[in-house]
């Protein structure tokens, strides 16, 4: 195939104007990417006092930058998830009365182990260690 | 006196821009007049709520400052200190409802009355971009006040963007700002309610009206078949026109009631480490789909039930908007299957949109 000026030109012009539109919009796609901020890795936090902890209530808890529900149980055990529904981000709360975790955006309910039972989340929530260290509770990170 | 200033006014814009086109377009413009002839008022309609937005929009631009600790604190300020600034910020939240209805009510009279079917494809699908992006409006305008309600439904909103394969997870990351919906969610989509879309809609809404002007109005099958003597014009000029702005008023009326009786709550500010309150809901507008998505099971075959159900939305809405180009072999066919499909459509909004709120 001859290649003649004129195609040559045009060829060149075309990569030239791909390469111009390249860069114009390659830092601008760049841009839109958040930069990653450093998190601070957290393994375990304090919960307050067991005894201030009344059985068959719960409280969310700031484990870093994650919302972490911690229940007491009826028969006074202590549970630790992470509160954030895995069917679309929502915050669960627990229920008293079914003894259930629940989620208020789409009704997603998930058992005292952390398990999905009912509605649409399609895994089970992360689960905590929660231990007693001189009447503290304490959440810590497994694994 | 006033007349006389206004006539040489005129004649002054005239010998320098030559106004011909605009002046045959006031005398020579007819609506034609039958028994469908009240849907054209829907465009306009909502038109005059854009309208309504926009300088709304404006004024509340004055004292809102976005950010995690100042959003719901500046719309506080409005609401309760600055003089009429709670019928501002209720004339905004209640017009961007008007204006959505009867978005919906335009879009839907179109599609019954079969007015996107050539020339009228183009009109359609900028139509049919504009009700996205308002619904795009809606979405993002809903967080700015930073309150609890508004910020679960951007959990959900965003995350639901996350589930698309491949491009998902990168796009949840550019909406939010990072991983979760923080203060940096708030100030993107401030500059997407207040910059981006407004530039984008702009240019869809000339082309929409532009296309309009070039080719009229439309004319239902029934009206074409009359013989010529049987059809009956109105002038555009004045009398379409004072019949639109008689409309406007009374919808202006209207906005202005629900806005004084029905004042848009504040509630709660935003707190992400707060459970999601119970009755939690979106706009209703975007109900029927959250309706939808209660009801998918968790797993769908080997996929994600929220993905199924993105999927479904996304291929129904892109098959919505390429309507004007399906074409079936026999023209009966599609005139007798085409108004069954809007009914379904319709009843299926309406019926899961009820659903939804007696559900909650």
């Amino acid at each position: 195939m001859k290649l003649d000026r004129r195609k040559f030109l045009n060829m060149l012009l075309g990569f030239g104007g791909i390469g111009g539109i390249v860069s114009v919009f390659y830092p601008i796609f760049s841009f839109l990417i958040p930069p990653k901020t450093p998190e601070p890795t957290v393994n375990s936090v304090k919960a307050g006092m067991s005894k201030d902890f009344p059985s068959n209530s719960s409280k969310i808890i700031k484990f870093g930058r994650k919302p972490v529900i911690l229940i007491k149980t009826e028969d006074n055990q202590y549970k630790a998830f992470s509160a954030t529904c895995t069917h679309l981000d929502c915050i669960v709360q627990y229920k008293t009365d079914t003894k259930q975790i629940w989620c208020a955006c789409h009704n997603g309910t998930y058992d005292l182990s952390g398990r999905n039972v009912s509605g649409p989340p399609p895994r089970p929530l992360d689960v905590y260690d929660v231990k007693i260290i001189k009447e503290e509770i304490v959440i810590t990170n497994v694994g | 006196m006033m007349k006389k200033i206004g006539s040489k006014l005129v004649s002054w814009i005239d010998e320098r821009f030559d106004l011909t086109p605009i002046r045959k377009l006031l005398k020579y413009k007819k609506v034609p007049d039958h028994k469908h002839s009240m849907w054209y008022y829907m465009g306009g309609i909502t038109l005059f709520l854009f309208l309504v937005q926009l300088l709304t929009g404006i004024l509340l631009l004055l004292y809102y400052r976005p950010g995690e600790d100042s959003a719901y604190e500046s719309v506080r300020f409005i609401v309760t200190k600055v003089k009429f600034g709670w019928l501002i910020r209720n004339v905004h939240s209640w017009s961007s409802n008007l204006l959505i209805f009867f978005a919906f009510v335009h879009m839907f009279s179109v599609f019954f009355t079969r007015a996107y079917k050539k020339p009228r494809e183009m009109t359609w699908i900028t139509g049919f971009i504009l009700l996205v992006l308002s619904l795009g409006f809606g979405f993002s305008g809903y967080l700015l006040p930073w309150n609890e309600l508004a910020f679960f439904a951007t959990k959900v909103g965003t995350d639901i963007v996350g589930v698309l394969p491949i491009i998902g997870e990168d796009l949840k990351v550019i909406l939010r700002g990072g991983e979760d919906v923080t203060g940096a969610t708030l100030s993107r989509f401030f500059g997407i309610h207040v910059a981006i879309l407004p530039a984008i809609f702009t240019v869809f809404l000339f082309f929409h009206l532009l296309f309009i002007q070039r080719q009229g109005m439309h004319e239902p099958e029934h009206f074409k078949k009359l013989p010529e003597d049987k059809k009956k014009y109105i002038p555009f000029f004045p009398d379409f026109a004072l019949k639109d702005a008689l409309f406007w008023l009374i919808v202006f009326n209207i906005l202005i009631f629900l806005a004084l009786f029905d004042p848009w709550e504040l509630g709660l500010k935003a707190d992400p480490f707060v459970p999601a309150p119970a009755g939690i809901k979106p706009e209703w507008y975007f109900m029927f789909m959250f309706q939808t998505l209660k009801y998918l099971p968790a797993h769908i075959f080997i996929f994600e039930g929220e993905l199924v159900g993105i999927l479904f939305f996304g291929i129904c809405g892109f098959i919505w908007l390429l309507i004007p180009f399906i074409k079936m072999k026999k023209q009966n066919l599609s005139d007798k299957i085409m108004p069954i499909v809007g009914i379904i459509v319709v009843a299926y909004i309406i019926i899961m949109t009820i659903v939804g709120y007696l559900s909650s």
